[in-house]
């Protein structure tokens, strides 16, 4: 493995990050995007790859809550945060309620964007605020699904806040 | 079970992240491939230099010199060199000339870019009318990769006598398929017990077209190459016939190598090298009499194939075979062309040729209703096929066709009439934004075109595991479209057990049949079909063989086939495609059953434009149709919806541009494709009607919604803009501005 980058300067760094809940150390080339050490070196392929560049959505991670494009992040920057990835949402095999949705309202096709689209819905529900059926369209809209159309996955999200909705009236905090 | 929205059986592996498609595969040691192509449409390469500063002897390095066995892919035609040799002609900008790999992948990046390609360039056809104008001839000895005629009567002596002749000439761009998930392969060669043994595990729709294609490549038997699907992130067609080439690739990388190698494309390699939906332009002839009925047809209709014939032929079939659509006509003549150009060789896209041609004739049938002075509405219910009417190949509709119920549906969901009033008070106004409000009527021929069912002669079979459940064994591949759920539901109803006890087994050509490729909105309907019959026999043996009594529960099902796995070992029973006596068809003639069946539907789109900036918003849409008996509500609808996004993407926004052959847009930046705030909510509506031929009457429905889509919005335009020349998609902006620009300049 090169342990240079293209001018031949030693480019390697240690990366402390947490995972899903769990302490990372690791040594990284500098020029690593977020994605790539997820996937490449911690084998989080739930994270998936399908621009490089930001524009489709697919390689979204939380970082500290709020929804990143980890392609265009490098991994450097995530250096004492917290990062969550598709495998970190379910505890003990058991979905949450947004990956319910998901199931449940058909809104998962080849699946290729799912893990992205679940992870911005999980913020959206996380943050505790209301949405329109037109923000949650735009609150999506950096998630390119070639499958689906968007009805059900909009269905889904829609869904996952009214529950999310109704259980906070329930159990106020 | 057929007929319930069973859930998407791998729908909780997609959602927890673990599914493992292909670049997810753990294979450590694996290098990163790459490819070094060509830049320019058309020339001879003399040779391949290898740049200074990269350490080439730790490089794999393959040329055509290294292939061991044919370098053409199998395919219809075997045209398609895997990789072009020194002295040979480049025929396309994104040739592949040299496959590179290595450990680190930022390094083999930097050596693609070390490399030049010493190439005389070549003058090259670039458009469908220099390729006719043999401008120059680039491709056997007429630039034809195919050439269809239908006829049916004769419409020579009509067009003198006919009250109106009405001509009009269509075009429609390329599409990209854009799944998310860009093509990946990842194979390794060794020896196993002495002999070599080639594996490729892919993104790919059809394992047994790649799985030929390697036999191919390194002369190998059948037994010595195994291709398996790995979980697919949506392909639309662009995994159909391209795989047979990238898996190539990869599998030359691995073999050379020695090592596990990961090809991968990134997304402008993917956008820029690999399949789209042919260029067309239809030319269409029509003869009415006085009150409107439809005479005569001519159409000439022409596919831009690209370099190689790749799928071209097949597609034009599919696109001849529609030309004449939903009406009734005594004399049709239609003659069709895959013509070749310098560019990359575009190939199977959802809808196989029947978007272009139907886009043609739906939109002329509004053309034709203005020139007529007549509704459009009024014009195609005096036309429309009716149960023994025949169609262009001789084909007689069996069915009880009630088309004309089918667009009354759709119309009135949407509104139409008051819309259309409405819209007529309002658009004449100050404002900028004027409404309108189309419609399509069309129809998709279920399975493959003519004989093709008897050609793939496909086998699948249900297989008893020892946990005493069933696995459905098939080649059929996954994409998103839901084929593990609907044969499972398929396969569940004909035992009558619950879905929960049957799954599908992994697609691996050791272990699977040939069903033939996932394609052609054939799985549910043809392959259903024999699993159905796979069931009752694997039910049958049972019985027979003392390990079943009838009638019995799921538990004693589940428990008679834990005993017969325990005691015969294998339990297998597989089922075959025979064609039913009633279908004929002649391939030479182009006469007969070009289609088991046909699905029928109507879609009616409202849109806005937005006369400041030329963008258009579609406002509403509704999709109408008769696709036999549903299998799952659910995954359906989803079919329905995501078809019709990507119908309106290509009618509205998505456009390839090329520049010398090349396509020069490849990003999602600047290729647009629909996001959530682009498209309205679409009504989907089924009308069911139980038809023979499928599992449980059901017919196919994967691609009839990318057919309707384009003309629908279009015909809106019209309404909204008054008559201009729409006569092409994508009618973006630019040209929905030039088209304006015409009428105000007269
Ligand atoms: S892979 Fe990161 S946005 Fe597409
Ligand atoms: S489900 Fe395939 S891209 Fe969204």
């Amino acid at each position: 493995m090169l342990t240079k980058n293209a001018a031949g300067v030693k480019a390697r760094k240690r990366l402390c990050m947490t995972v899903n809940g769990r302490a990372v150390e690791i040594e990284i080339d500098i020029r690593e995007s977020l994605l790539d050490v997820l996937r490449d070196r911690l084998q989080f392929t739930g994270v998936k790859q399908g621009c490089s560049v930001g524009e489709c959505g697919a390689c979204t991670v939380l970082l500290d809550g709020t929804p990143v494009n980890s392609c265009i992040y490098l991994a450097t920057w995530a250096h004492g945060k917290a990062v969550v990835t598709i495998e970190g949402l379910a505890q003990d095999g058991k979905l949450t309620p947004v990956q319910e949705a998901f199931v449940d309202e058909g809104a998962i096709q080849c699946g290729f964007c799912t893990p992205g689209v679940v992870l911005s819905t999980t913020a959206m529900v996380d943050s505790g605020k209301c949405f329109t059926h037109d923000e949650v369209r735009r609150e999506l809209s950096g998630h390119l699904c070639r499958c689906t159309g968007y009805q059900k996955i909009v269905d889904a999200a829609e869904r996952a806040l009214r529950e999310a909705d109704i259980a906070a009236d329930e159990h106020p905090v | 079970m057929i007929g319930a929205s069973s859930i998407r059986k791998e729908g909780r592996a997609k959602v927890l992240g673990t599914a493992i498609y292909t670049d997810d595969k753990f294979m450590p040691g694996a290098l990163h491939g790459l490819t070094v192509r060509s830049e320019v449409p058309r020339g001879i390469l003399r040779a391949i230099h290898f740049g200074e500063g990269i350490p080439w002897e730790e490089f794999t390095c393959v040329t055509a010199e290294d292939i061991p066995g044919t370098n053409l892919v199998a395919s219809v035609v075997d045209d398609q060199p895997f990789l072009i040799g020194i002295g040979e002609e480049i025929t396309h900008s994104q040739q592949a000339v040299l496959l590179l790999a290595h450990p680190d992948k930022f390094l083999v990046e930097k050596a693609r870019r070390a490399v030049r390609l010493e190439i005389e360039e070549l003058p090259a056809v670039l458009d469908i009318q220099s390729s006719l104008d043999l401008q120059p001839l680039i491709y056997g000895t007429n630039n034809l990769l195919k050439e269809i005629r239908i006829a049916k009567g004769d419409p020579d002596p009509i067009w003198a006598q006919a009250a109106h002749v009405i001509e009009g000439e269509y075009r429609t761009g390329a599409q990209e398929q854009m799944y998310i998930e860009p093509n990946a392969m990842l194979s390794v060669v060794e020896p196993r017990d002495g002999l070599l043994q080639v594996t490729v595990w892919g993104s790919l729709q059809c394992p047994y077209y790649v799985h030929g294609a390697l036999r191919q490549l390194f002369g190998l038997p059948e037994k010595q190459v195994r291709v398996v699907a790995m979980e697919m992130g949506g392909a639309f067609g662009g995994k159909e016939d391209y795989p047979s080439v990238n898996g190539g690739h990869a599998a030359l990388l691995a073999w050379k190598s020695g090592k596990p190698v990961r090809l991968i494309y990134d997304r402008e390699e993917d956008l820029a090298c690999t399949t789209k939906r042919h260029p067309s332009r239809t030319r269409l002839r029509t003869a009415f009499d006085a009150e409107g009925n439809l005479l005569a047809l001519e159409a000439d209709f022409i596919l831009d194939g690209g370099a190689y014939a790749t799928l071209s032929p097949v597609v034009l079939s599919r696109g001849a075979v529609h030309a004449a659509s939903v009406y009734r006509c005594p004399h049709v003549r239609i003659h069709a062309r895959a013509v070749a150009t310098n560019t990359p060789p575009p190939g199977a896209f959802r809808g196989f040729g029947a978007p272009q041609s139907l886009f043609a004739m739906e939109r002329h049938m509004d053309v034709c209703a203005r020139k007529l002075g007549l509704d459009a509405v009024e014009l195609r219910r005096k036309n429309f096929l009716h149960m023994g009417d025949t169609m262009a190949t001789g084909q007689v509709i069996r069915e009880d066709l009630d088309l004309a119920g089918l667009m009354d549906q759709a119309l009135a969901a949407i509104g139409y009439r008051d819309k259309r009033a409405a819209f007529a008070l309002t658009n004449p106004g100050d404002g900028p934004i004027k409404r309108g409000v189309g419609f399509s009527v069309f129809m998709h021929g279920c399975g493959f075109t003519g004989n093709g069912e008897s050609h793939v002669a496909s086998v699948a079979g249900v297989e008893g595991l020892a946990d005493g459940t069933v696995a459905v064994l098939a080649a059929s591949t996954e994409m998103g479209q839901g084929k593990n759920t609907v044969f499972a539901q398929i396969v569940a109803e004909a035992l009558q057990l619950p879905v929960e006890l049957v799954d599908t087994a992994p697609v691996d050509t050791d272990h699977v049949p040939n069903s033939g490729p996932t394609v052609a909105s054939r799985s549910t309907m043809m392959v259903g079909r024999i699993l159905e019959d796979a069931a009752i026999g694997f039910k049958l043996a049972l019985v027979q063989q003392g390990f079943l009594v009838e009638p019995y529960t799921p538990e004693s099902f589940q428990a008679a086939v834990v005993k017969a796995v325990a005691t015969l070992g294998t339990l297998r029973c597989y089922g075959q495609y025979h064609r039913p006596p009633n279908i004929q068809w002649d391939d030479v003639t182009y006469q007969g059953d070009a289609y088991p069946t046909y699905s029928w539907a109507c879609y009616a789109a409202e849109v806005a434009v937005d006369l400041d900036t030329f963008e258009v918003k579609v406002a509403d849409f509704v999709a109408v149709q008769e696709v036999g008996r549903v299998v799952n509500p659910t995954l359906a609808a989803g079919q329905i919806e995501g078809g019709v996004a990507q119908g309106i993407g290509w009618g509205l926004w998505e456009e390839v541009t090329m520049q010398r052959g090349r396509m020069i847009n490849n990003q999602m930046t600047n290729y647009i494709i629909p996001t959530s705030v682009d498209l309205p909510r679409i009504q989907v509506v089924f009308l069911e009607n139980a038809h023979a031929g499928g599992p449980g009457g059901a017919k196919g429905i994967g691609e009839l919604p990318m057919d309707g889509p384009a003309p629908a919005v279009v015909n809106a335009l019209e309404n909204a803009l008054g008559a201009l020349r729409l006569d092409e998609v994508p009618m973006t902006p630019d040209r929905l501005l030039e088209r304006c620009e015409e009428v105000s300049h007269g």
